[in-house]
């Protein structure tokens, strides 16, 4: 194998650009001729649209054309893409989305209407002349009033506040029940996953542009899925066909879920090029972001553990309320369901699961899947009430864990919440992490730290994901709308270089020099002579996009498939070089042999006589080298971990530090492991935030409190610690050609638990009798739990 | 409109401007310097960082009206002279100092600022100094090592070479 291949920590070539100024994000691109929109949004949660008049704004100077909820009543609605069924069968409430706000506003920073100018200035000037007559009504914004006294209603057309009342496994409701109501102990913790705002550094942005020559349209937009949008475009929203439409989504400054989505202000400035036969453009600000981005998490759980007095576990029993916001955004409904419940078995082999998750319309922003999404709160209901039961019963957290791991000789293991994980070893990563740790050392450092009037405490977290999604039949039966395969093109050119098409789109993961890895792996040539397209539906077969920890597991192993159908092609044209046939010709390191003799022919000579097929048995093999596959996934991926955190509290002020983060996992295969570790780190920051720091508050009437990043806490550098990070414990991935998991959202994972079981701990030993403290665990949380 | 002229990346470049137009939005639209970022709209996120004659500043803070004959630099100056990457540049690639890449550009502007004031500083030093620059994906670790390792200090080594 060359430098370069599956294992090897390459740097990255995207790095390069990025670092001269070079990227090109969609705000960088300015196509000549360009118009500029700017929105008019709701400053009320709730209000009843009675006019709007755009004859003022129209007149100012440069602008163009304005539009309102009127200009799109005859166009689609932007879908939820998962079908999710009611208890009683019923199917989900499933609201429109229009393009704009059309009768009523339903949350602060709803878009009503928007100006095209010929400058940015112009247009945002003009929208201040909107002259807009909205009566301001209650806002729904309490999860729990929302369902109990649905008075004030969302949308008035449903009647209730709840998208949906789901059970999973339904089926095992009464089993559980009993399972509860007759165990010798229970555990009780009701608990709360706040609201995130993902914050991606780069504001959304989108370009519409339209050719009335040829009757194209090209979107340029900041999208982890341009497949994704095009179809949502072109089959939902403005009936746009396919072939007519391109989505272009080039350099992307980070996403976290949040760019998943199609988005109004994409729909807009299509529809406004073509009226105006120009270039538009949209570039949000922070303020825009806050209030129209997808938020995340936001769930209200109660949750009850049911056990032995040994600690072996006996049931799991959830009920949450999930908050949806106004409207339902593209994965909203798979986020608290087949993300969240499928994984409320965690790493353990109890018997009885029972989730319940009631999704509830809120005059708020949209809440959609943010890294980890759905599994993050998993997790942390799950780890944070076995520490509960763990301190309970006086067991030591980690034995109550390793008493109810499966264990690595069980896999595959069919788990009560319904997934038959293929493989891990759980108490590997635990063994591992109490060296890496040093738990041994744990009371020294506790006693350093009393010294100087700090208390110090350790918390622990185990974790399993779903990842990789999916298997196409099964997320199907689950309700999903869309199949959840990926697609990759190897073109092998004439002189031997490749250009690889992948539906998977980089946003910060490094595709650009990962997947080419992979290739050089199996062709046996020069990563540097690899080069993926992405971004762009116009050159990429079909993609379902980059979210989930998806790109490698999914759209590699597609890569990896169209590189076997590729050494297969070559393989026939070797024979015929090598005059002998197919079944004698061996292939490794980029050279083809007959086996057992030295007549080789390499790899490049046989690309070229693919490219000039002179002297080639035409009727038999084809001319050229490129292959396509779509790979759909047997079964989820299952990566799992091991994490602790030590820290210390001020009892004077209640003020959390981290001392240390040590993140263990199990990510199976690593292609580029200084990636992987990257992945981790940020995933860790942006865990840790939603522990200490963030939290996206909405007051009673629905103004959005946190709504910048003076007001937001995001980590920064000096909110962290150095981190630990190791990914040395791989088991194999069963049943995908790489043998690897996915690694993205695993920080975010499996630290909010581990900070906060650390609090905990941390409080225990100082004396303070704390069950637990919501997050973000800020000083005067802390505080307050001291000082009852 | 007034006509500004400033000495950036070497070069004297003029552009008339508006006055409540900032030094990001001359920089990014009336010149083309695309490198430079805007993240947010409060002056905290430090993607738009260049140096304003030599000091460190969020150019998305400051009206460009006030910059004539300023001297400024920015991202797309900071390659050395044959376009290899600069010693900080070539850091945040060896150190993983980087994802999506949106924050880099001030990210290295705040390094280079850094070190010029304080050429062998701390770790708690440099994530002090950072508390302007928000990154979203790396947690920082890969950043501060990268500056570390730029300052000559021992960090260990996550790429290959």
């Amino acid at each position: 194998m060359p430098d370069g291949g599956i294992g090897a920590p390459t740097k990255r070539r995207e790095d390069t650009r990025f670092l001269t100024g070079r990227g090109k994000y969609t705000d960088d691109i300015t196509p000549q001729n360009t118009s500029y929109c700017a929105f008019a949004r709701s400053q009320v949660a709730n209000g009843k649209i009675n006019s709007i008049d755009t004859s003022q704004a129209t007149k100012m100077p440069g602008v163009l054309a304005a539009f309102t909820g009127e200009d799109f009543v005859e166009v689609g609605s932007n879908p939820a893409g998962w079908l999710i069924n009611s208890r009683d069968g019923e199917p989900m409430k499933e609201p429109k989305r229009p393009v704009l706000a059309h009768g009523k506003v339903r949350h602060v920073g709803d878009a009503y209407a928007a100006v095209v100018a010929e400058t940015l200035e112009q247009a945002m000037d003009a929208v201040e002349a909107i002259e807009a007559d909205i009566d301001e009504l209650d806002a729904v914004v309490d999860m729990a009033s929302a369902v109990a006294d649905p008075g004030t209603l969302v949308h008035d057309e449903i009647e209730t506040n709840i998208c949906f009342d789901w059970g999973w496994i339904e089926d095992n409701r009464a089993a559980t029940d009993e399972a509860i109501k007759n165990a010798p102990h229970v555990t009780t913790l009701e608990l709360v996953n706040n609201r995130l705002v993902p914050n991606a550094l780069e504001p959304r942005a989108s370009i519409g542009e339209y050719d009335p020559g040829t009757g194209d349209y090209k979107l340029t937009t900041t999208s982890q899925n341009p497949h994704l949008s095009r179809l949502l475009v072109s089959a939902f929203v403005l009936g746009i066909p396919e072939n007519k439409l391109t989505v272009l989504a080039p350099d992307v400054g980070g996403g976290f879920g949040s760019k998943i989505y199609h988005y109004g202000e994409e729909a807009l400035v299509l529809a406004a090029a073509k009226k105006l036969g120009r270039p538009v453009k949209w570039t949000a600000t922070r303020t825009e972001s806050f209030l129209s981005d997808a938020h995340g998490r936001d769930h209200v759980t109660k949750i009850e553990l049911a056990c032995e007095k040994d600690g072996s576990f006996i049931a799991f029993r959830t009920e949450t309320l999930a908050n949806v916001g106004a409207y339902l955004s593209n994965f909203s409904t798979a986020t608290p369901t087949f993300l969240h419940g499928t994984l409320m078995a965690g790493n353990y082999t109890v018997p009885n699961v029972y989730v319940n998750v009631k999704a509830v319309f809120t005059n708020t922003a949209p809440v959609d899947a943010y890294r980890g999404a759905g599994r993050p709160e998993a997790t942390f209901s799950l780890e944070r009430v076995i520490d509960k039961c763990a301190r309970e019963l006086g067991i030591d957290p980690v034995e109550i864990r390793r008493k109810n791991f499966i264990k690595k000789d069980q896999y595959p293991f069919a788990t009560a919440a319904g997934l038959e994980y293929d493989s891990g070893d759980y108490d590997a990563l635990m063994d591992g992490l109490e060296k890496v740790a040093d738990f041994a050392g744990f009371e020294a450092r506790r006693a350093a730290s009393a010294k100087e009037g700090k208390l110090r405490g350790l918390g622990i977290n185990s974790y399993v994901e779903a990842c990789g999604i999916a298997p196409s039949n099964l997320v199907g039966i689950l309700g999903a709308r869309v199949g959840l395969y990926d697609a990759a093109t190897v073109r092998v050119n004439p002189t031997g270089n490749i250009s690889v098409m992948v539906g998977a789109h980089s946003h910060g993961q490094g595709h650009e020099t990962a997947f080419p890895q992979i290739v050089a792996d199996m062709l046996g040539v020069d990563a540097q002579t690899v080069d993926i397209v992405h971004g762009d539906t116009s050159k990429i077969p079909f993609g379902m996009g980059t979210y989930g920890s998806r790109s490698l597991a999914v759209c590699g192993s597609a890569v990896f498939r169209a590189t076997e159908k590729v050494i297969r092609k070559a393989t026939l044209i070797a024979a015929h070089m090598l005059e002998d046939s197919p079944e004698n010709i061996e292939f490794s390191d980029g050279v083809f042999a007959i086996k057992g003799t030295n007549k080789t022919v390499g790899f490049g000579d046989v690309a070229l006589k693919a490219y000039i097929p002179h002297d080639y048995p035409i009727d038999a093999i084809e001319p050229g080298l490129e292959e396509t596959a779509f790979y759909d996934p047997a079964n989820f991926t299952y990566p799992s971990g091991a994490y602790a955190s030590e820290v210390e509290v001020d009892p004077e002020t209640g003020k959390v530090t981290v001392c240390s983060m040590v993140a263990l996992d199990d990510f199976g295969v690593v292609v580029n492991p200084m990636i992987v570790t990257g992945q981790v780190e940020g995933g860790l920051a942006q865990g840790i935030g939603q522990a200490l720091l963030e939290n996206g508050v909405y007051d009673e009437n629905g103004q959005l409190l946190s709504g910048s990043f003076m007001d937001y806490a995001m980590p920064r550098a000096d909110d962290l610690p150095s981190f630990v990070v190791d990914h040395s414990n791989e088991t194999r991935c069963t049943h995908n050609p790489i043998g690897s998991k996915g690694c993205g959202e695993a920080g975010a994972i499996g630290s909010p638990p581990t900070i906060v079981n650390a609090v905990v701990d941390a409080l225990a030993r100082g004396g303070h009798d704390v069950d637990h403290i919501d997050m973000p665990v800020s000083p005067s949380r802390v505080w307050a739990a001291m000082n009852p | 409109m007034p006509k500004i002229t400033m000495n950036i990346n070497g070069r004297d470049m003029s552009a008339e401007v508006e006055n409540r137009t900032l030094l990001a939005t001359m920089l990014r639209e009336k010149l083309h310097l695309k490198g430079t970022h805007v993240g947010c709209d409060t002056s905290q996120c430090g993607a738009c960082v260049v140096h304003v004659n030599g000091k460190a500043v969020k150019s998305c803070t400051i009206f460009a009206s006030e910059l004539d004959g300023a001297t400024v630099d920015t991202i797309e100056g900071q390659a050395n002279t044959d376009g290899s990457l600069n010693v900080i540049q070539q850091a945040f690639q060896d150190h993983h100092g980087l994802q999506c890449g949106f924050c880099t550009p001030g990210m290295v502007m705040s390094a280079a600022a850094l070190l010029k004031d304080n050429p062998k500083p701390s770790e708690a030093e440099v994530r002090e100094y950072l508390e302007g620059n928000i990154c979203r994906c790396t947690g920082y670790q890969g950043i501060v090592n990268a500056i570390m390792a730029a300052s000559g200090q021992d960090v260990p080594s996550v790429a290959a070479e």
